[in-house]
């Protein structure tokens, strides 16, 4: 069966060779793809002669999309495979990699890992399809993840996730809480409403290393700083990362957050009920909240995220991912076509009435999109604040590119301020030390 | 004839043993072919790739170099690694013996013939060995919670507050309970299968002697189901140091409890799964798969010198 497909792709790759030349459907093989110009005519032309590609994803939305794509290009068949969420398919992306069998044609990768990917030459440079060109058309945030060095491109924005704080806003009128404008008045408001209900939280914080380095983001903190590829390093001592430690400690110490683990039973559970009274998270929320804390639906409103100054005007991205084509995919041409369909042409349309969370600026400022009323919201036009939060997002935000083993880790280190008296900033600052030990083992030069 | 036989003797005997030395090493090999192949297949291949695996170092910047021992000498100075160890020494010590005293309990009791129920009892206490170890571990994990779990339900109704299983402290503890739970059917099984097999003779003989039952428990039964006692302990101690998919299933629980070090099996997966270091993590796997032979090897010596 693998084999079978193996040989239809390698057959159809050769078909696609000799009719197009090299430079449409070139075997990935030889190295860098980098080099070589691609023209839309030449994608044009690949979509009209047809083929096969796999595309490993888990976004749901993304099914009506591969539908459509083929609809259009009736020659194209995509293959759509849920290869695992989030980690799970990375490891098998890797495997894949190393085995350099099996390897799909595109790939979902949070923003978050591209790096890891884009290192090595695992991720075919896209600024050869033009999707430099795009950079316009997409939020700064998710295209500042995308992008790297001054002209490469890894991957096209599927989706973002903004910051805004979801609030239960039947909790906070019964407990008479004011929605907290700054950090220091989200712990005030964490105190009032547990002092008056000893079984309600804030919020629920179990040590999670995607919402920690957003709102260290959002305090302006840059831990991670990555120069040619190969150049690292990882401080968490900055002034953001003081303010976020010594912010966060006070809710650590006094028990002001549920120690429920994101996306349990018991964490939707509390969402639903009212004992986990906020959410800072990311704007691609709405749709998990109505399926999974549904008997809470009209208590729940959307707020900015809260500021770590007054007055202040700053946000962050928390996950959202992006469509790559891993450099051992076979159809190239093919598989840029579908990437661009999905997350620059008509597929975002589809994907946006599905329920997910654009990343493109048109789409974010439409009066269509900001004027949408979310009826689990109380009628509240929420996209108006996330789209306010996208563009608040400051842009020069980095991952490192072993970001994916350095979150593994995270509850190893930064999990034992939360189940021992070890402070927060000294918690981080191991998570560090394992860090900086890891690149160090990978060949990375750490300072 | 005396004189006539040592030549004969002499002269048959230089001819056929080539013949017959040739002749066995092919039709011997056609024998043993098809085991060797298997065998050199399935059990040597896997551990010889993984040495070999382990004598190398493949890296995010500069790809694949040979580094000897290297990965050996970093394993062996990895707290890591240690911790990981002294966690699951620290389990088989106390759950071990807690689970297989236990065990002995029950089969003592089932064997003793004055049960009531018998075949219901057996059944029952076997029964959670059935149970998948992934189903038995999200079940126990979802009574352990203290907000919406048993333990969080025992809380509200007695107005109590009992510790949490899932917190740093308690979390080892916490396992061996499951596994006890899983285990005890399994080892009561074999157990009681070695005190049916002891002859009635001798127990018609203790009483003749007069014996009561805790004499012929610890002068006969006990005696007689030492080799199994000894194959008991061996797959425990081995089952401890694998210990894998207990935590593995409850990390999503107790992130902040259960590392990614938490016991070797679950470092070697991690180191190789998440930080793509699978020649450190064969590395780490050798060196634990040696400890467990030799800790094994020793119990399984002092057992049967016991047993002479």
């Amino acid at each position: 069966m693998h084999k079978h497909s193996r040989l239809l792709l390698r057959s159809i790759g050769l078909v696609c060779a000799l009719a197009l030349g090299a430079t449409a459907c070139g075997d990935s093989d030889d190295g860098g793809s980098s080099g070589k110009a691609v023209s839309e005519a030449d994608v044009k032309a690949a979509l009209k002669k047809g083929g096969e590609i796999t595309v490993w994803a888990w976004e749901p939305t993304l099914k009506q999309v591969a539908a459509d794509f083929q609809k259009e290009n009736p020659k194209v068949k995509v293959n759509l495979v849920n290869a695992g969420t989030n980690a799970d398919e990375y490891t098998a992306l890797s495997n894949a990699i190393s085995a350099k069998k099996g390897v799909p044609d595109v790939a979902q990768i949070e923003y978050y890992a591209i790096g890891q990917y884009a290192l090595s030459k695992g991720l075919t440079d896209l600024s050869a399809y033009g999707a430099g060109k795009l950079a316009a058309h997409y939020s700064p945030g998710p295209w500042s993840a995308v992008k790297a060095g001054t002209d490469s491109v890894y991957a096209l924005p599927m989706d973002s996730g903004p910051m805004a704080l979801f609030y239960n806003k039947k909790v906070f009128d019964k407990y008479d809480i004011e929605v907290p404008g700054t950090w220091d008045e989200y712990v005030e408001a964490a105190r009032k409403l547990h002092e008056a209900d000893p079984k309600a939280y804030i919020t629920a914080d179990a040590g999670d290393a995607g919402f920690t380095t957003s709102l260290l983001w959002q305090a302006g903190s840059r831990p991670y700083s990555v120069v040619n590829g190969t150049n690292v390093k990882v401080d968490f001592s900055d002034q953001g990362a003081t303010t976020f430690a010594s912010t966060w400690q006070k809710l650590l110490d006094e028990d002001l957050v549920a120690p429920v683990s994101s996306w349990s039973d018991d964490w939707f559970k509390g969402l639903g009920d009212g004992t986990i009274a906020t959410l800072p998270i990311g704007a691609w929320m709405p749709a998990n909240l109505e399926s999974g804390a549904k008997e809470a639906s009209g208590d729940w409103r959307v707020a900015p995220l809260p500021q770590w100054k007054e007055g202040g005007k700053s946000s962050a991205e928390n996950g959202g991912s992006s469509l790559a084509m891993p450099e051992l995919g076979k159809n190239e041409a093919l598989a840029y076509a579908f990437i661009e369909y999905a997350n620059s042409g008509k597929g975002v349309q589809t994907r946006l009435d599905a329920g997910a969370f654009p990343a493109t600026t048109e789409d974010l400022q439409s009066s269509t999109f900001q004027e949408t009323k979310f009826p689990y919201f109380g009628g509240q036009q929420a996209n108006k604040i996330f789209a306010e939060s996208a563009a608040d997002v400051a842009d020069d935000w980095q991952y490192l590119p072993f970001q994916v083993y350095a979150n593994s880790i995270f509850n190893d280190t930064v999990g034992k301020a939360y189940v021992s008296d070890t402070k927060l900033s000294d918690a981080l600052k191991s998570w560090q030390d394992a860090s900086v030990k890891y690149g160090k083992e990978q060949g990375f030069t750490v300072q | 004839m005396t004189t006539l036989h040592p030549p004969a003797a002499t002269r048959s005997r230089p001819v056929p043993p080539e013949a017959r030395r040739d002749r066995r090493s092919w039709t011997g090999w056609g024998f043993l072919g098809p085991f060797v192949a298997v065998f050199a297949l399935v059990f040597l291949a896997p551990i010889v790739y993984a040495i070999y695996l382990s004598l190398f170092r493949e890296q995010l910047i500069g790809g694949n170099t040979f580094v000897g021992l290297d990965n050996y000498q970093q394993a062996l100075r990895d707290d890591r690694f240690w911790a990981a160890l002294g966690r699951v020494s620290l389990f088989l010590v106390v759950q071990v013996p807690v689970m297989l005293c236990l065990a002995l309990l029950v089969a003592l009791a089932l064997d003793s013939g004055r049960l009531y129920g018998r075949d219901f009892f057996r059944v029952s206490i076997f029964l959670p060995y059935a149970v998948p170890a992934v189903v038995a571990t999200l079940m126990w994990s979802f009574m352990y919670g203290t907000r919406y779990g048993l333990v969080g339900d025992i809380n509200d109704a007695l107005g109590v507050s009992l510790p949490d299983p899932l917190s740093a402290d308690l979390m080892l503890a916490s396992i061996g309970n499951i596994v006890t739970w899983e285990f005890i059917g399994y080892n009561m099984l074999i157990f009681y299968a070695a005190l049916r097999v002891i002859p009635d003779s001798l127990y018609e003989a203790a009483q003749i002697d007069g014996a009561g039952q805790w004499r012929i428990i610890t002068a006969i039964k006990l005696p007689a189901i030492r080799g199994a006692l000894v194959i008991a302990t061996i797959f425990s101690i081995i089952g401890s140091f694998q210990l894998f998919n207990e935590p593995s299933i409850m990390r999503p629980l107790a992130r902040n409890a259960i590392t990614t070090d938490y016991t070797p099996n679950f470092y070697t997966y991690s180191l190789s799964f998440n930080g793509q270091q699978q020649n450190y993590s064969a590395a780490v796997a050798i060196i634990m798969g040696l400890i467990t032979m030799v800790i094994a090897y020793v119990v399984q010596l002092r057992g049967t010198r016991k047993g002479v």
